[in-house]
C-alpha cells in the first residue's frame, strides 16, 4: 500500500484531536496541557510538510521551521509563568486554578 | 522594490524594534531604578512610530506602492488606521502604569514598558501582514509578550493565574489558527493573501472550507467572541489594571483588524464560507455579553463582558462583507477605544484611603456625593457604552446597524438593537448605584493628575463634541476599508 497525502493528513488530524482533547479533558496537571499544546503544533507541522512535499512547494517547510522556533519560545514562556504560579500557590493541579471565577 | 524600500515602508516597526533592543540593553545595565525613564522612552518610541504611520492614512508615505517584502507586508490606509488606534491605546496604558505599580506593588518593573513595546511591534505586524507566515509571527510576538504582561505582578496569586489561563487558552487558539492555516495552505496552494484571494472563489475543496472554519475559530479566541470568550473575564479581572486596559483596547483592535484583513482580503471572494459563522458569533457575543454582565460584582469582570458585547456589535459590520460594513467596524473601533480607555481609567482611580485598588461594584454606591467629577465621567462612559444619544457611543452602534440594513441583514440588525436594550440595563444599574444608593465611602483615595488628564481626554472624545468628527471619521474609515476590497 502506498502512503499518500491522505495518510499524513489523517495522522495530523488524529494528533490534533488528541492535543485538543488533552487540554479540555485533562483534570490533573498543567504540564500535560503544555505537552498537548506541543502536540497540536507538531500536527500542524506534519500537515505543512506533507502538503509542501506533495505540492513541490517549499513554503510549507519554511513555515514549519518557523513554527518550531516559535513553539520553543512559547514553551519557555509557559514554563516561566507556571513557575511563577507554583510559587504563589504551591500546586499545579488543574482543579486548583480557581481564584478567578464568577 | 528593493530591501531599502521595504525597510522604509515598515519604518514604524523599525523604530519600535530598535527602541526595544536599546531598552533591553539599558534595562540590563541600569536595573529596576530605570522603570520610569523606560516608560517615557517607550512612549517616545511609540509616538515616533506613529509619526511614520499617520501619513499613510491619506496618501501613503511612499506613494501608491504600499506592499513590501515581496507582498508579505502592506502599509495601506487600513493598517495605518489600526496602528494609530493601537498606538493611542498603548501610550495610555503606559502613562497610567507608574502610579499604579508604585502603590500596588511598591514600585514598577522596567520590563513592563519593554514587553508592552514588543507587543505593540507584534500588533503592527499583525495588522500589516498580507501573508499567513508574517501574520503568525506578528501574532505570536504580541501574544508571548501579553502572556507575561498578564502575570506581571508575580507575587499576586490572581495575576499569576490570569497569566497562566491566558497562556493556555491563547496557545490553544494559536494552535487552532495554525491548523486552519495549514489546511488553507494545502488546499489553496498559497500563504499569500492575494494568492489565496485568487485561488479561493466559486466551489472550493472541502478541506479549504475546513481550514477557513478553523482559522475563524482561532481568530474568535483572539478577539474574545462567543463561543471562545471564556478566558476574557478571568484574564481581565486577574491582570493588573494597566495591562487590562492594554488588552481591552490595543490587543482587541489589533486582533479585530487582523480578522478583517483575513476575512475580507484573503477570503473576500469566498464570503459564503464564513458569513454564517460570523453572524452566529456576532449575535452570540452580543447576547452572552449582555446577560453575563448582569450578575457580576467585580467591575473589571463587568467591563470584560461589556467588551465581549462590543465585539459582537463590531462583528455585525464584518458579517455585512461590504466596504460600508468594514468602514462601520473601523468607526466603531475608534469610538470603542475611547470608551474603553475611559472606563478602565475610572477603575484605576477607584482606590481606598491607603491606595489599595477597590474593584467591587457595591463600593461605587453613592460615589456622586463625594467624588462628583469621577462619578460624572463614569456615568458618561456607561451611557456611551449603552449607546444612548447624545453621547458618541451611540454613533458607533448607529453606523454598524446602518451598514447591516443596507447589506440586507435586517434581522441581524433588529436582534442587535433588541439585545443592546438588555445591555443598557446593567450600564444604567451602575449609574443608579453611583447616584441613588447610600454612600459606601470606600473610594476616598486621591487621584493621580496624569490619570485625571487621560480620563478627561477620553470623556471629551465620547461627549457630544465627538459628533464634530463624524464626517472626518467616516471619510477616513471608508478610505481605509475600501483598500481591503480594491485588490485583485
Amino acid at each position: 500500500m502506498d502512503i499518500g497525502l491522505a495518510h499524513y493528513l489523517s495522522l495530523a488530524a488524529i494528533l490534533f484531536t488528541i492535543g485538543v482533547a488533552g487540554i479540555i479533558l485533562n483534570h490533573k496537571n498543567i504540564i500535560i496541557i503544555l505537552m498537548s499544546v506541543e502536540l497540536i503544533l507538531l500536527s500542524v507541522n506534519i500537515n505543512l510538510v506533507a502538503f509542501s512535499t506533495f505540492a513541490g512547494d517549499l513554503t510549507g517547510q519554511v513555515f514549519a521551521l518557523l513554527i518550531l522556533t516559535v513553539a520553543a519560545a512559547e514553551a519557555a514562556i509557559g514554563l516561566a509563568i507556571l513557575v511563577a504560579y507554583y510559587r504563589n500557590r504551591g500546586s499545579i493541579a488543574v482543579e486548583d486554578i480557581n481564584a478567578l471565577k464568577g | 522594490m528593493g530591501w531599502a524600500f521595504s525597510l522604509r515602508l515598515m519604518a514604524a516597526e523599525d523604530v519600535l524594534s530598535l527602541a526595544a533592543l536599546v531598552m533591553i540593553l539599558l534595562i540590563a545595565w541600569l536595573g529596576d531604578r530605570s522603570a520610569r525613564a523606560m516608560t517615557w522612552l517607550a512612549v517616545l518610541a511609540i509616538a515616533g512610530s506613529a509619526l511614520f504611520v499617520i501619513p499613510d492614512l491619506t496618501s501613503g508615505a511612499m506613494g501608491p506602492g504600499v506592499s513590501g517584502f515581496y507582498g508579505q507586508y502592506s502599509a495601506d490606509a487600513f493598517a495605518s488606521f489600526a496602528k494609530i488606534l493601537i498606538d493611542i491605546s498603548a501610550i495610555a496604558s503606559l502613562l497610567v502604569a507608574p502610579a499604579f505599580f508604585a502603590r500596588v506593588a511598591g514600585g514598577m518593573r522596567p520590563e513592563y514598558p519593554l514587553l508592552l513595546l514588543l507587543a505593540v511591534l507584534g500588533m503592527g505586524l499583525m495588522v500589516s501582514a498580507t501573508n499567513l507566515i508574517t501574520l503568525y509571527i506578528g501574532l505570536e510576538l504580541n501574544s508571548l509578550a501579553s502572556y507575561v504582561l498578564a502575570a506581571m505582578l508575580r507575587s499576586d496569586e490572581r495575576s499569576a493565574e490570569a497569566g497562566l489561563k491566558y497562556f493556555v487558552l491563547g496557545a490553544l487558539a494559536s494552535g487552532i489558527l495554525l491548523f486552519g492555516m495549514s489546511l488553507v495552505y494545502g488546499f489553496a496552494g498559497s500563504v499569500d493573501f492575494l494568492g489565496l484571494r485568487a485561488a479561493l472563489h466559486g466551489p472550493v475543496a472541502v478541506g479549504a472550507i475546513f481550514g477557513i472554519t478553523f482559522m475563524f475559530a482561532g481568530l474568535a479566541f483572539k478577539i474574545s467572541a462567543v463561543p471562545f470568550h471564556m478566558w476574557t473575564p478571568d484574564v481581565y479581572e486577574g491582570a493588573p489594571t494597566p495591562v487590562t486596559t492594554f488588552f481591552a483596547t490595543a490587543a482587541k483592535t489589533a486582533a479585530l483588524a487582523m480578522t478583517m484583513r483575513v476575512a475580507l482580503m484573503a477570503f473576500g471572494r469566498e464570503v459564503h464560507a464564513w458569513q454564517q459563522v460570523v453572524i452566529f458569533a456576532a449575535l452570540a457575543s452580543i447576547i452572552v455579553g449582555a446577560l453575563g454582565a448582569i450578575g457580576q460584582t467585580n467591575i473589571k469582570r463587568l467591563l470584560a463582558y461589556s467588551s465581549i458585547n462590543n465585539v459582537g456589535f463590531i462583528l455585525i459590520g464584518l458579517a455585512c462583507a461590504t466596504p460600508g460594513g468594514a468602514a462601520a467596524m473601523l468607526t466603531y473601533m475608534a469610538i470603542y477605544v475611547a470608551m474603553s480607555v475611559g472606563s478602565f481609567l475610572v477603575v484605576l482611580m477607584m482606590k481606598d484611603e491607603t491606595g489599595e485598588p477597590v474593584e467591587s461594584i457595591a463600593d461605587l454606591a453613592g460615589l456622586s456625593r463625594h467624588r462628583k467629577v469621577l462619578a460624572l465621567c463614569f456615568a458618561m462612559v456607561m451611557f456611551a457604552l449603552a449607546g444612548i444619544p447624545p453621547l458618541f457611543g451611540f454613533w458607533g452602534k448607529f453606523v454598524v446597524f446602518q451598514a447591516a440594513v443596507s447589506a440586507g441583514l435586517v434581522p441581524l440588525a433588529a436582534i442587535g438593537i433588541a439585545a443592546s436594550v438588555i445591555g443598557a440595563f446593567y450600564y444604567l444599574k451602575i449609574v443608579k448605584i453611583m447616584y441613588f444608593d447610600e454612600p459606601a465611602m470606600r473610594i476616598t483615595g486621591k487621584s493621580d493628575a496624569l490619570h485625571q488628564a487621560i480620563l478627561l481626554l477620553s470623556a471629551v472624545a465620547i461627549s457630544p463634541l465627538g459628533y464634530l468628527a463624524t464626517k472626518w471619521l467616516a471619510g477616513v474609515s471608508y478610505a481605509a476599508a475600501t483598500g481591503l476590497f480594491a485588490v485583485g
